[in-house]
């Protein structure tokens, strides 16, 4: 079975997931992504790669902040951008999923970016895209379900790479609810692609999915062993209907054990750096000590998301 | 109407016959094997060189659709009887509903169907059905098809009732808590990406607590669908032990594991879950031992069903005109003879259904006859596939195995020659 997200010739068609890329398509990313970061300090930030091209902003899920780096990423490099907040509009009325897509198809649109609450959603319109022979239109996932969110784990392998400038040394902690999230996958995916020898995955048991160490990380529960030497630390964050109820009894039990204070931090390495890819809860899964601290990278990860995004869209567009 | 079929590979796996005998038909039964009775004169002569002549299979589980069409694929795929679960809309809970879809079924004279009644009013889990009066209606047994009873007191009033009349209970096991969210196996492939799972538990929970009220009730209990290797086990053991317990397994299951999930493929949609690749062995092994007998748990869905994503996909898949080449299939990779392979579809469902006249070919029993041409690949396609449902993992693939000729009750009802 073929990657869907690769075209004949083994290039990237639609970014769907970071599972299943080879490496060298995702440093080919981050160096793009490198070459777009002086853009934003230009007067006019702006250049022409994706002039005349319409990229579709399908957000079936609320997500401001993701729109909006997507919608800035696709204006500095000239698109035209049409946001769509389908939550509001045709799925209200019935309409599927895919009949929303084909109508936008029918308005020529070349990029859909799609944020979905259903794990695989976009894999559904990149198959529909290819049935229906649009081989033109390209995908990218802003995040599926609890799938994956590829270019965040591509933005926060951009600022491991900005600090740490390889990934063969290595180990990093990812912290907390990685049973829902989508990032916390992708990064697990891009940190094993990237060749980092220890990824360390931290929670307690009702947040950890089944059989997550055959995904290539050492499971830890007590986050006071796995912080031990870690060079880079992400926290993720806990969403607030699971904190008090089945998963977890109280925000306040939990900011005990899996909280990111200065105490617990000070087990990983110096020089390690602290990421989150927001928004950030405080006081619940991370101190605001660590997090206004010098050891934090969060709002650098924001400004590469940008750059990382315009090199994922301007990749795309070219293949 | 008088019937000699000559020249084929005659097998009854019930009498361990595999062999080069013709059958002789007549009056709707079967009338002779290898020597025509005293006095027999054929009206009707059937060369079946080169095809297996066997019992006509029986399915345990097929939802119908349009039923007409899903009964021509039926006897397409060479089953002759079919036990259709009690949750179509409206649920079957009254006798009208019974008899009407046995008195339709019987006006089209293609596959018997054998309804499965409602064990609780309205499938809802809290009132009993009116077992008695659906029994005499034609429902051959009770179950909730797949909606739970959440209250153990009314599951354990329910068993009590139906072991009162010797009724016998047909459910599947699965935990509703454990499951209600859930769209695939709790396992590696959900975990990365990132589909709520359904774990072991929620089967080997629920048969524990059916086994158990089985044993203190004496009920006679038929496990629909088992999807995991541990819950096999606990039927094998419970058996052992001598409780009145069955099972059986749906035939994708012997074939598919969690993986074929691959990039969200919502054709791979089961419920249960397709398991583990040990999961999916231990299936094997249990049917193949005899613990469990196969069905089709023919789904018909349309296109619509599966074009969505994966959590909001219906599960099941088209399954009447896949049941024989899938059965062989296994049986192949497994090196079972033919007739090992047959059991579970002919001779092992009747004998839960309790009907000595169904599932084999000696004299007496129902002239239901399958005469299939068991090297023939086909491929499974949208044109290849009698059934509305062409909602298949197989889609495109090509199978070995086809029918050729169907009777049931000694007439010719389907034909492919």
């Amino acid at each position: 079975m073929r990657n869907p997200q690769l075209n004949e010739n083994g290039e990237l068609t639609h970014l769907l997931s970071i599972e299943g890329l080879p490496r060298h398509i995702l440093s080919h990313i981050l160096d793009t992504a490198a070459s777009f970061m002086g853009i934003a300090d230009r007067e006019v930030k702006k250049v022409p790669l994706l002039r005349g091209k319409s990229v579709f902003n399908l957000f079936f899920e609320n997500s401001t902040r993701t729109r909006t780096t997507f919608e800035i990423a696709a204006k500095r490099l000239s698109a035209d951008v049409i946001n769509l907040d389908i939550t509001r509009s045709s799925t209200a009325k019935g309409e599927t999923l895919l009949d929303t897509i084909d109508n936008l198809c029918a308005m020529h649109a070349n990029m859909f970016v799609v944020r979905h609450a259903a794990s695989g959603a976009p894999y559904l319109i990149a198959e529909h895209l290819k049935r229906v022979r649009h081989k033109n239109i390209h995908v990218v996932n802003a995040g599926d379900g609890r799938h994956a969110h590829p270019t965040q784990g591509l933005l926060d392998m951009y600022t491991i790479r900005h600090y740490k400038q390889n990934f063969e040394h290595l180990t990093v902690a990812i912290v907390g609810d990685i049973l829902h999230s989508r990032v916390a996958r992708s990064d697990i995916h891009a940190l094993t692609t990237l060749g980092v020898p220890e990824v360390r995955a931290i929670g307690p048991q009702t947040l950890l999915p089944a059989e997550l160490a055959k995904m290539g990380v050492r499971v830890h529960h007590d986050m006071n062993e796995g912080l031990k030497g870690c060079d880079v630390v992400i926290m993720l964050r806990l969403q607030n209907e699971r904190m008090n109820g089945a998963l977890l009894p109280s925000a306040g039990e939990y900011f005990k054990h899996y909280g990111l204070t200065p105490e617990k931090l000070a087990l990983a390495r110096p020089d390690a750096i602290v990421m989150h890819p927001g928004p950030m809860n405080r006081g619940v899964e991370i101190d605001s000590g660590v997090a206004d601290g010098k050891q934090a990278v969060i709002l650098d990860q924001v400004t590469f998301g940008i750059a990382v995004r315009m090199a994922v869209m301007s990749i795309l567009a070219g293949n | 109407m008088k019937i000699a079929i000559k020249n084929g590979r005659l097998i009854d796996p019930k009498h361990n016959i595999d062999a080069g005998r013709d059958l002789f038909l007549a009056g709707g039964r079967v009338a002779g094997v290898g020597q025509a009775p005293a006095g027999f004169r054929a009206e009707q002569e059937i060369d079946a060189s080169g095809l297996v002549v066997c019992p006509g299979l029986i399915d345990l589980s097929a939802r119908l659709g349009r039923l007409e069409t899903e009964l021509e694929a039926a006897v397409a795929g060479g089953v002759t009887t079919l036990v259709s679960p009690p949750d179509m809309d409206p649920p079957l809970d009254e006798p009208e509903l019974a008899e009407r879809l046995v008195r339709q079924a019987a006006d089209l004279g293609l596959a018997r169907v054998l309804p499965l009644g409602a064990l609780t009013q309205q499938l809802e889990g809290e009132k009993l059905a009116e077992m008695a009066t659906l029994r005499q209606a034609g429902c051959i047994a009770f179950s909730q098809g797949k909606r739970p009873i959440l209250d153990t007191q009314a599951l354990l009033r329910a068993f009590e009732y139906a072991a009162t009349f010797g009724f016998a209970i047909w459910l599947q096991p699965q935990d509703y808590y454990l499951s209600r969210d859930g769209f695939a196996h709790d396992g590696e492939v959900a975990s990365r990406l990132g589909l709520t799972g359904i774990p072991v538990s929620a089967e080997t929970i629920a048969i524990a607590t059916c086994l158990t009220l089985a044993a203190d009730t004496g009920v006679r209990l038929h496990l629909r669908r088992l999807s995991s290797a541990a819950g096999i086990a606990m039927v094998a053991k419970a058996r052992a032990e001598g409780v009145a317990v069955t099972c059986d397994v749906g035939i994708h299951h012997l074939h598919l594991c969690e993986y074929d999930i691959g990039f969200f493929d919502t054709q791979a949609r089961f419920d249960p879950p397709l398991r583990s690749q040990r999961d999916r062995d231990g299936l094997c092994a249990g049917v193949a031992a005899g613990t469990a007998v196969l069905c089709s748990d023919h789904t018909p869905l349309d296109q619509d069903d599966k074009l969505v994503p994966f959590a909001e996909a219906k599960p099941g898949a088209t399954g009447l005109e896949l049941l024989l080449p899938l059965t062989l299939k296994w049986a192949q990779g497994g090196k079972l003879s033919l007739a090992a392979a047959l059991a579970p579809i002919t001779s092992g469902p009747a004998a839960i259904l309790g009907r000595d006249d169904l599932g084999h070919l000696a004299p007496g029993a129902q002239a239901d006859v399958c005469l299939f041409a068991p090297e023939e690949a086909w491929q499974v396609t949208a044109a290849s596939l009698k059934s509305d449902g062409k909602n298949t993992p197989f889609l495109g693939c090509e199978l070995a195995g086809r029918t050729k000729i169907t009777l049931v009750g000694g007439r010719r009802v389907f034909d492919a020659r």
